[in-house]
C-alpha cells in the first residue's frame, strides 16, 4: 500500500473530504502517476490504453455506491493531464468525488488538465463533487483546467458541485452537458479568487429532448485585483426548461464580467436567466463585529454563506 | 459604569452640518435599568451606535469601566463586554441562526435563549438568519442573540417595536432582567412603551439630539406628559418643535 505524506493528506482531505485511503472504489494519481486504486463488483477502474487516464463503469442498478478520485499535485513545474470516462449504467445511483490539489513548492508552474467525461445510461443518477484547491510555499504558479462532458440519457438525473475556493493562480473552466428527454441537471459552481488570479467559467447546457430540464446556479466572489469571466449557455431545442443564475460579490479591485446566454431553437423552451454583482452588504458586516468578530473574520465568514462552503477553507484567502 | 462626555454627533448632509446628537453627559450606573426615549429621530439609535463604535462621536468622550474607549473600534467594544440590539435586525444569506449564536460565542446557550425569547430551538435553530424569518421573528432573534453573549452593557433598540402583544411584555422584562440580577450590568433600553419606562429605574428624555430629562420615572414623567400635550397641533397642523415645548 503507498504512503501518503503528510501534504498529501491534507491535500486529500481539503478537497475529497478524505482521511486516508477511502471506502468503495477510488483511484489517486499524484505526480502524474498512479498510487492507489481499488475496484469494487460494482465499479471497474482502469487504466486507458492510449492515453493518461481511467475508465470507470458503474454496473447498471448499484444503487448507493461512491467512487473517489483525487489528484495531488506536490511538485513545481509539472503538467499532468489526463482523460476520465466513466459510464454510468442504467438506473444507477452513485456519487462521484473527483477534485485536484496543488501544492506547488517551487517557482515553476505546476498545471493539471483534467477532462472528464460522463455517459448517464438511462435513469441513472449521478451526484458530482468536484473540488480545486492550491496551496504551497513557493512563487510557482498553480494552474488548474478542468473540462467536463456530460450526456444525459432518457431520465438520466445529475447534480453537480464545483467549487474552487483557494489558491488556484489561473483556471479555465468548461463544462458541456447535452440532455436527452426528461433529464435533469443541476449545476452549482462557487469560485473565488484573489490576488492576481483569474478564473474563465464556461458553461453550456443543450437541452435537446421533451421534458429536459436544467438549473445553472454559479455564485463567485472576487478579491483583490483578480479576474473573472463567467458564460453560461442554455440551449432550447425543445419543449425543456433551463435557468441560469449567476450571482456575484466584487470586493477591492477585482474585476467580474458575468454574461449568461439563452439560444432557443424551439418555440417550447423556456429558457430564463438572471445575473446579478455586487458588494458585500456594509450591514451584515457591521452586525458581524457587534458579536465580536474581527473585520476580517466578519468577511470570511459572510463569503462562506454566500459561496456555501465552510469558512475554514477561506482562513487565508485574504486580498 | 459608562459615561459620556460632552458627546456630539454631527453629519454633513447637502452640504451643511446637521448636528444629530448636542453635548450629551450622561453615567450609567451597574445593575440598573435605564429607558431612552424621545420622539421619532430624536438621536436615540445614533446614541447606542455610538457607543458600541458603529458611528463616530465628532466631539466628547466615551469611558467604559474607567478606559476611554472613543478610539476603540466594533469589535473590541464588543470583546470589552457591550452589546447592542438592533432597531433594524440585519439579515444573513446562507447563515443559519445556530451559526449567529456560534458565532457570537454563545454556541451552547443558543436552545435557552431562543426559548426565553418564545423561539423554539427545533424549529429555528436550522433555519436561515435571513429574509425569510418574519419581521416579528427577526426581532426576538436579535434580542435573544444580544442577550446570549451576557453583556455587561446591554443595549437595546426598540426591542418591543413589531413584536406581538404577547411576547412584547415578556422581552421587556427579558432586557431588563440582566441588570436586575445583580452582577453589575446595565441595561440601556431604547424604547417607546409607556409601561416599561414606568418600570425604568431612570427615564432619559432626548428631544432634537439634547439630553433634556433624565431620573426616576416619577419625575420625568409629568414632563413627558406635558410635552406630549404642547406637541400636537400648531398652526399648521403638525408637530410643534422641542425648542416650543421645553421653555
Ligand atoms: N447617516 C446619517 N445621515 C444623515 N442624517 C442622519 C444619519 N443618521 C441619522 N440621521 C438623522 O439623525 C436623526 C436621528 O436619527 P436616529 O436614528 O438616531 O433617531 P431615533 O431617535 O432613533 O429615531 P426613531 O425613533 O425613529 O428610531 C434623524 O433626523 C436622522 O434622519
Ligand atoms: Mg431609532
Amino acid at each position: 500500500m503507498v504512503q501518503l505524506s503528510a501534504i498529501d493528506e491534507e491535500l486529500l482531505a481539503t478537497i475529497a473530504e478524505l482521511h486516508g485511503v477511502p471506502g468503495g472504489a477510488y483511484n489517486i494519481r499524484r505526480n502524474g502517476e498512479l498510487i492507489a486504486r481499488a475496484s469494487t463488483p460494482e465499479i471497474q477502474v482502469e487504466s486507458k490504453k492510449d492515453k493518461p487516464g481511467i475508465n470507470i463503469f458503474v454496473a447498471p442498478g448499484t444503487k448507493g455506491k461512491s467512487v473517489h478520485i483525487p489528484v495531488l499535485l506536490t511538485v513545481s513545474g509539472l503538467k499532468d493531464v489526463v482523460y476520465n470516462t466513466f459510464d454510468i449504467g442504467e438506473d444507477a445511483d452513485v456519487l462521484v468525488v473527483a477534485g485536484c490539489g496543488i501544492h506547488n513548492p517551487g517557482e515553476e508552474k505546476s498545471q493539471h488538465d483534467g477532462i472528464h467525461e460522463f455517459i448517464l445510461r438511462r435513469g441513472a443518477r449521478m451526484r458530482y463533487v468536484e473540488r480545486h484547491y492550491g496551496q504551497g510555499p513557493g512563487t510557482g504558479e498553480r494552474v488548474l483546467n478542468p473540462k467536463t462532458i456530460l450526456i444525459l440519457e432518457d431520465g438520466a438525473q445529475a447534480e453537480l458541485e464545483l467549487v474552487q475556493i483557494s489558491g488556484v493562480d489561473g483556471t479555465v473552466r468548461e463544462t458541456e452537458a447535452t440532455l436527452a428527454g426528461r433529464a435533469h441537471l443541476v449545476i452549482r459552481e462557487s469560485v473565488l479568487t484573489t490576488g492576481k488570479q483569474s478564473a474563465d467559467s464556461f458553461i453550456s447546457v443543450e437541452l435537446r429532448g421533451n421534458g429536459a430540464s436544467t438549473e445553472v446556479l454559479a455564485r463567485s466572489v472576487a478579491r483583490g485585483q483578480s479576474r473573472q469571466i463567467f458564460r453560461a449557455r442554455l440551449t432550447g431545442r425543445a419543449r425543456a426548461k433551463g435557468h441560469v443564475a449567476c450571482d456575484s460579490l466584487i470586493m477591492d479591485q477585482a474585476e467580474i464580467s458575468s454574461l449568461p446566454e439563452l439560444h432557443a431553437a424551439s418555440p417550447e423552451a423556456e429558457l430564463t436567466h438572471e445575473a446579478a454583482i455586487g458588494r458585500i452588504a456594509g450591514e451584515q458586516l457591521l452586525k458581524l463585529m457587534t458579536l465580536g468578530l474581527s473585520e476580517e473574520e466578519a468577511v470570511n465568514t459572510i463569503l462562506a454563506g454566500f459561496l456555501g462552503v465552510n469558512r475554514a477553507l477561506l482562513a487565508g484567502s485574504r486580498s | 459604569m459608562l459615561t459620556l462626555e460632552n458627546l456630539g454627533v454631527s453629519v454633513g448632509e447637502n452640504g451643511r452640518q446637521k448636528d444629530i446628537l448636542k453635548n450629551i453627559n450622561l453615567e450609567l450606573l451597574p445593575g440598573r435599568v435605564y429607558a431612552l426615549t424621545g420622539p421619532n429621530g430624536s438621536g436615540k439609535t445614533t446614541l447606542a451606535k455610538a457607543v458600541m463604535g458603529l458611528v463616530r462621536p465628532t466631539s466628547g468622550r466615551i469611558l467604559w469601566e474607567g478606559r476611554d474607549i472613543t478610539d476603540l473600534d466594533i469589535t473590541a467594544r464588543a470583546r470589552e463586554g457591550i452589546a447592542y440590539a438592533f432597531q433594524q435586525p440585519v439579515r444573513f444569506k446562507g447563515l443559519k441562526i445556530k451559526d449567529l449564536f456560534a458565532l457570537a460565542g454563545a454556541d451552547g446557550r443558543a436552545a435557552a435563549y431562543l426559548a426565553q425569547v418564545g423561539l423554539c430551538a427545533a424549529d429555528y435553530l436550522e433555519r436561515e438568519a435571513g429574509s425569510g424569518l418574519s419581521g416579528g421573528e427577526a426581532k426576538r432573534l436579535e434580542v435573544a442573540l444580544t442577550l446570549a453573549r451576557r453583556p455587561r452593557l446591554a443595549i437595546f433598540d426598540e426591542p418591543e417595536a413589531g413584536v406581538d402583544l404577547w411576547v412584547q411584555e415578556r422581552l421587556l422584562d427579558l432586557v431588563a432582567a440582566p441588570a436586575r440580577r445583580g452582577q453589575g450590568v446595565i441595561s440601556l433600553v431604547i424604547t417607546h412603551s409607556e409601561k416599561f419606562l414606568q418600570q425604568a429605574d431612570e427615564v432619559l428624555l432626548l428631544e432634537e439630539g439634547r439630553l433634556v430629562e433624565a431620573g426616576p420615572p416619577d419625575r420625568v414623567w409629568p414632563q413627558l406628559e406635558k410635552d406630549l400635550a404642547c406637541r400636537w397641533g400648531n398652526e399648521c397642523g403638525g408637530e410643534r418643535g422641542a425648542a416650543e415645548c421645553y421653555r
